[in-house]
């Protein structure tokens, strides 16, 4: 129980003290996990509207496929992105292995699933009769499209969160594609991998407060965002 | 009729812009890494656990970068991956320690200009109790049957490693082995492996290197040690660019050849002495292995 104490004593002391090695790790988890969440935002939320309003063929096998999604092991993604990207792998000519595109590429594939199945759903459980209202009223595609991504405002801000979330705290495809490297691809949950298997329990654990406050500031202020002018009911 | 169409353009307007929005991503890709590396200024290093458990290479890869220009990725895995890795041409230098596999490497063509860095010892670790009573064993193959006959807890890496060779090795030679619930295979690192052995009360085989360097958080004491079959021989090899030409052949050959420069082998000598008070590894570059 002694090395949380010290964790947290730990975590406070680095954070005060500004220790450069440690702003570079926060600040490549801030830069690696913000892009790929905001990219799988770019791609995710479209395609789960797309999803959600639309009936054609092959429709429930691409739910199927963004379901199983939602749930894909990290490690996996990390190796079969590996593979592609090895020297000898079809991808290898881009030089891509090892670095923090590279991970970046590998959340993005995790985040994507999430904020699409959870947007999907948001949109899809508006009232049907919200949509034939507006197109009645000669809404025009994209004050539609406005309209109702405002109504669904609170659930699709859950998708990004889920996202963000999600590609944080993973550990799994990281370390894979991009190998831990200390200054140049290590993230917070790689450099816990790595202080728990020196056994520096304290300064693990202090990554790990760290980890968390990350994610509960990130989370408050998307949580603000999303309350902000709702009514209590 | 109206919302039908509605939806065909949505559909339309969607997939293009899903289109567009892929292309873009992949070309910022594209671009930025071209931008952030240029290819043969990176030298991808593929070695083991113990090199960087122990914080060696924490030491050695910023002194060598800021000696050379180079910029190291080194890649921490079992021996046995970064064997694997050298073998695909994945890696441009290794520095690993299992020599009987390394030496197939180099037969196989795929790694050249094995060179000797340095060496410490494995040792045979476990619990203060000593349930299987190895303490003053003679050797470290005659320690490892009493363990096999006395079904006492045994934790191997399992993860093809050098001390995972090591290992299997022994066995082999004490022509026992412990089976069933008492032989544990952890699947991970050394320090992670110890720790395991530490909690729950058994014996493993590891290097001195990261023994020493975690001695103090766990309930491990060495059993046997000293046997001249227990060495741990470190050397470096470099990936054959002649077989794989996508290989950083001049930064690889920078990497194995500070390794083995005096100035190196001296911080490997006297490296963990401040911290361990004593020294993780002996320097061997230039020797010969018979002669450890």
């Amino acid at each position: 129980m002694d090395v949380i104490w010290e964790g947290i004593g730990q975590a406070l002391r680095l954070i005060l003290s500004g220790d450069p090695d440690l702003l570079q790790i926060v600040f490549l988890s801030l830069v690696v996990s913000g892009s790929a969440t905001v990219l799988s935002i770019i791609v995710g939320i479209p395609y789960g509207t797309l999803l959600a309003l639309n009936r054609f063929a092959g429709r429930s096998f691409m739910l199927g496929l963004v379901n199983t999604g939602m749930g894909m092991p990290p490690v996996v993604v990390g190796l079969v992105l590996s593979i592609f990207l090895w020297r000898s792998g079809p991808l290898g000519f881009l030089n891509m292995l090892y670095t923090p595109v590279a991970m970046v590429v590998a959340q993005f594939l995790i985040a994507t699933p999430i904020v699409t199945g959870v947007s999907m759903a948001a949109i899809a459980q508006l009232d049907p009769k919200l949509r034939l209202q507006m197109l009645g009223l000669g809404a025009s595609r994209l004050q539609l499209l406005w309209v109702l991504f405002q109504e669904a405002r609170l659930p699709l801000l859950t998708a990004v969160m889920a996202g963000f979330g999600g590609v944080i705290s993973e550990v799994g495809s990281v370390i894979m594609v991009g190998g831990n490297i200390k200054g140049q691809t290590r993230v917070l949950t790689t450099a816990i991998v790595t202080e728990t298997s020196r056994g520096s329990f304290g300064l693990a654990m202090a990554l790990g407060v760290i980890l968390l406050a990350l994610a509960f500031g990130a989370n408050l202020l998307l949580t603000l965002l999303q309350q902000k002018g709702r009514p209590v009911r | 009729m109206m919302l039908y169409f509605k939806i065909q353009e949505f559909r339309l307007f969607a997939g293009r812009s899903l289109v567009l929005i892929m292309a873009s991503v992949f070309l910022v890709a594209i671009a930025s890494c071209n931008q952030s590396a240029p290819a043969n200024k990176e030298v991808i290093l593929a070695t083991t656990t113990s090199t960087y458990d122990t914080g060696l290479l924490d030491v050695l890869v910023p002194d060598f970068q800021k000696k050379t220009g180079y910029v190291v990725k080194p890649i921490a895995v079992g021996t046995g991956q970064a064997l694997a890795l050298g073998e695909r041409g994945e890696a441009d230098v290794l520095l690993v320690h299992a020599p009987s596999s390394e030496k197939k490497l180099i037969e196989s063509g795929a790694a050249i200009d094995r060179r000797l860095v340095m060496h410490n010892s494995f040792a045979i670790v476990g619990p203060a109790a000593d349930p299987a009573g190895i303490r003053n064993s003679k050797d470290a193959v005659s320690a490892f049957k009493k363990i096999a006959d006395s079904k006492v807890l045994f934790f191997s890496r399992g993860d093809d490693s050098g001390t995972d060779k090591m290992e299997k090795d022994l066995w082999k030679r004490a022509g026992a082995r412990p089976d069933g619930p008492v032989y544990q295979e952890t699947g991970q690192g050394m320090g992670a492996t110890l720790r395991i052995a530490s909690e729950k009360g058994g014996y493993t085989l590891t290097d001195r290197g990261t023994f020493l360097s975690q001695k103090k958080t766990l309930s491990l004491e060495v059993k046997v040690e000293g046997d001249p079959s227990l060495l741990n021989i470190y050397s470096v090899m470099l990936v054959n660019p002649e077989k794989y030409p996508k290989v950083n052949a001049q930064g690889a050959r920078a990497f194995a050849d500070y390794m083995v420069s005096r100035e190196t082998q001296s911080i490997i000598q006297s490296f963990g002495l401040d911290k361990f008070g004593e020294a993780l590894f002996v320097a061997d570059a230039g020797k010969q292995e018979e002669d450890l």
